[in-house]
């Protein structure tokens, strides 16, 4: 009976994606039903599945669908409390995102094959929870990659959201290749490709080189969840649609590497090097992408880096031995992580733009979109870790287990010897984690402050353009999931309190917050968002006093407007809107309901802002707000050291092929040329002469055949 | 009778017959020729045949059959000379040129017969000689 359900709930989605296309255009009504009821119907069963399993139970059922030489493949379903719960949050986000997604992309063209392919990607994401067999999961795992690349380039006609969607593909089977070579030696050395066996060999030693299987399998969940240093893919994968973006981009399928790491920690638990690179992995992730999502301006791209810091937490706890509280911050992050995205794209349909500074200047957007702003204030305090949210208990348990590992207890739950993970591994991932918690509640902060804490009215007072841009209300199926999603980014934290009940889920470890780890993490937030709140009271200050001065009547004002806007300015370098008005221009024109005049004058408006934003970042980060900015040139180090090779190697074969191939095949072709010419002549249709020609050849021929004898 | 009279006097036809195929300019005059080297087979045929003592004298059969053939062969040959004559106006091959190379079509090789006389006139003249 479990069985069934579990077997329908991957393909639910996958059947209801192929009758999508199907549809398509041509039964326009039936594709927004086909989206949603399959979805709808898997996360009803996920749910049924998880509940009828219970906890601490496990099922394991496979079937073999043909011999498949030495270490068999089979169809395999593996289901215990890890796979049901996160198979419940996948569904519930899935759901979520497909029903906001029939509003917010009502007018798309292409609404049928994105539709499709969200319900294929949930499919997949399914089909890696409850696969039992490795490389099953790894085509789950390759699907969904495929989708990622189909969906964040969604709107191809523009060039970023191509040159993201390649580079998302790219980048990721950059670390997918090792990660079929980790899983083939993995798999050959268990004898198995069944995760259980796998398991089970690893609990007996079998399994030889674990380091080096752990290192390549590494590669894959690096790359998959968006670790340092193949991080770079998931902030220009923002270039795809917002609910795209709340359900593949943090939600599910970045989780993928961790659930898989969390599948497998007993074999990485054997590996104390590996266990060593995934914490140094971690909080180099954590701490740089807390400072990069800091100094964004693009509210897309300070969610995406703060999801890469939250994996590294994720990432973090792996390292320390301790998967429930890896899976239990994944549980919570999903939910208000989709939260956020999900609101953001709300937001930026009112406010059409991306840009913070710009939305710095609206004063009226609390107003208008209420429903965003207070679920995005819930998902803001959950992922700054303010106490009775959940971000704050998902991430306490991260802390726990890494404070626990520092003096040598790590909490393995059962799944190897404490030993395992080294202390200095402990100490990493603390450390990491308190400054990226601090660095965390700061921006959180700054991006509530920035988008709708616009200082006052005033400051635009002289731009009447400003108070009628279209927008409004927002329909019932953007607004609803919101909440739907807000209830979990509120509670699920407090089901970490009850002792008992989900760790039996998972492993058993307790995930009730200790005492120190705890005081220090809700400090740590408090204090993020004061320093982010003083630095942006005083921005704010130094703004108005700027803004203040332009009456040319008062000199001694505009001295000390002078004095406020280079003080602002002179701290760092302007940001990078500031510095190309006219590709700012460029991106509002797109907007609809703009004209390019009012775009030029938003621009201009927006350059001169970019000096006068009330941005804490500026304040706070000094230097490193231009580095941080760019993600501290990674992207700028891969283009010189991969791309331009690349490049250079790519025009070099064209050359190759082009002037050297190329002219030996015409000059081959060309000698035929000239002798067929030269043969041509005797064509001159005088029969006779044909014939004499033929029969000098006979005589000739007789000759050579009787002088040759 | 000795082998030598026939194959000689088949070997005299043939040449005849081979002069007149390259040199003849009329297409009926060509066709005459062709039929004197059939002709001059049939002679070797008939001859060799006597002078093996072939039971079955396939020789002989052989011969009948080519003189059908030939038949066959003047009177498909007649009523294609006869159609170009209607079409071009001649029946004289040097002037039949269409299928030279660079010959792009019928009208002009008959638009030109002078020319294309003309510079077939060596051609001719080197065959003949």
């Amino acid at each position: 009976m479990t069985l069934t359900l579990a077997v329908l709930v991957p393909l639910l989605p996958f059947l209801g994606s192929l009758a999508g296309l199907a549809a398509g255009h041509r039964a326009p009504g039936l594709v927004r039903p086909l989206a949603v009821l399959p979805t709808l119907a898997a996360a009803v069963l996920a749910v049924v599945v998880a509940a009828d399993l219970g906890t601490g139970r496990h099922l394991d059922a496979a079937t073999e669908l043909t011999p498949t030489g030495s270490v068999p493949v089979e169809l395999s379903i593996h289901l215990d409390g890890f796979a049901t719960l996160l198979a419940v949050l996948v569904g519930v986000v899935a759901t979520c995102v497909q029903i906001y997604s029939t509003a917010y992309l009502r007018n798309d063209p292409r609404y049928p094959s994105y539709a499709a392919l969200v319900s294929l990607f949930t499919a997949a994401m399914f089909l890696v929870l409850y696969s039992g067999d490795l490389v099953v999961l790894l085509v789950g795992w390759e699907i969904m990659g495929i989708c990622s690349y189909f969906l964040v380039g969604h709107h191809w006609e523009t060039a970023d959201a191509r040159s993201a969607s390649i580079k998302a593909f790219l980048v990721t089977k950059l670390g997918d290749v090792p990660f079929l070579f980790g899983i083939l030696a993995l798999g050959s050395a268990a004898g198995t490709f069944r995760i259980s066996g796998v398991l089970q060999a690893a609990g007996e030693g079998r399994i030889h080189h674990p380091t080096v299987i752990a290192l390549l399998l590494l590669c894959g969940v690096a790359g998959k969840s968006a670790q340092f240093p193949l991080h770079t893919w998931l902030p220009d994968a923002m270039a795809g649609p917002t609910p795209v973006s709340a359900l593949i981009h943090a939600a599910t399928m970045v989780a993928a590497g961790i659930y898989l790491v969390a599948r497998l920690l007993p074999v990485f638990l054997l590996s104390s090097a590996a266990l060593v690179v995934l914490g140094v992995m971690a909080a180099v992730t954590m701490v740089g992408s807390a400072l990069c999502a800091f100094a964004q301006d693009d509210i897309k791209r300070v969610l995406a880096y703060s999801t890469v810091g939250q994996l590294g937490y994720m990432a973090g706890a792996l390292a320390v031995g301790d998967r429930d509280a890896a899976v239990f911050h994944l549980l919570t992050h999903g939910a208000f992580k989709a939260l956020l995205f999900l609101a953001a794209g709300v937001v930026i349909h009112a406010a059409h733009t991306n840009s913070l500074t710009a939305m710095s200047r609206m004063s009226d957007l609390r107003r208008r979109v209420p429903d965003a702003y207070w679920t995005m204030t819930i998902g803001l305090l959950a992922l700054a870790g303010i106490p009775p949210f959940s971000g704050f208990f998902s991430k306490d348990a991260v802390l726990t287990a890494a404070e626990d590992a520092t003096h040598g207890d790590a909490l393995t739950g059962g799944l190897g010897p404490a030993s395992a993970v080294p202390h200095a591994v402990g100490w990493i991932v603390l450390v990491a984690g308190l400054v990226t918690g601090l660095l965390t509640a700061a921006y959180a902060t700054r991006l509530w402050l920035l988008t709708f804490h616009a200082p006052t009215p005033r400051t635009t007072a002289g731009r009447p353009a400003r108070v009628a841009l279209p927008g409004g209300d927002e329909p019932h199926a953007m607004r609803w999931p919101l909440w739907l999603l807000a209830v979990p980014a509120v509670a699920l934290g407090l089901v970490g309190l009850r002792g008992s009940w989900l760790p039996s889920f998972l492993d058993g470890t307790s995930l009730v917050p200790s005492g120190t780890t705890a005081i220090l993490g809700a400090c740590v937030a408090l204090a993020g968002v004061l320093v982010a709140y003083l630095a942006w009271r005083r921005a704010t200050a130094l703004v108005a006093d700027a803004l203040a001065a332009p009456a040319p009547a008062a000199p001694g004002g505009a001295a000390r407007a002078a004095r406020a806007a280079h003080e602002l300015a002179g701290a760092t370098r302007p940001a990078a809107t500031a510095a190309h008005p006219d590709q700012a221009a460029a991106d509002l024109a797109d907007v609809p309901g703009l004209t390019l005049d009012q775009a030029l004058a938003e621009a201009d408006d927006a350059a001169r802002a970019a000096h006068l934003a009330p941005d804490p970042a500026r304040l706070l980060l000094g230097p490193l707000l231009g580095p941080a900015s760019e993600g501290f040139g990674v992207d700028r180090l891969y283009r010189a050291v991969f791309v331009r090779p690349v490049l250079g190697a790519a025009s070099l074969v064209r050359f190759l092929d082009r002037d050297v191939i190329e002219t030996y095949l015409a000059g081959a072709a060309g000698a035929p040329r000239l002798l067929g010419r030269a043969v041509r002549r005797a064509q001159n249709g005088n029969v006779q002469s044909y014939l004499s020609a033929m029969l000098a050849g006979a005589v000739v021929l007789a000759v050579l055949v009787e002088a040759l004898r | 009778m000795h082998l030598v009279y026939p194959a000689v006097l088949a070997a005299l036809l043939f040449c005849v017959g081979l002069y007149g195929v390259l040199a003849r300019r009329n297409a009926v005059l060509v066709l005459m020729s062709v039929e004197l080297m059939l002709n001059a087979v049939n002679l070797n045929l008939v001859a060799f045949d006597v002078w093996l003592r072939d039971t079955l004298h396939a020789g002989q059969a052989l011969t009948l059959f080519t003189i059908t053939i030939a038949a066959a062969e003047i009177g498909l040959g007649l009523a294609i000379v006869l159609m170009v004559f209607r079409t071009h106006g001649t029946a004289d091959v040097d002037r039949l040129r269409t299928l030279a190379e660079g010959a792009d079509s019928i009208a002009s090789a008959t638009d030109s017969p002078t020319k294309s006389g003309a510079a077939a006139a060596p051609q001719g003249k080197a065959t003949a000689a």
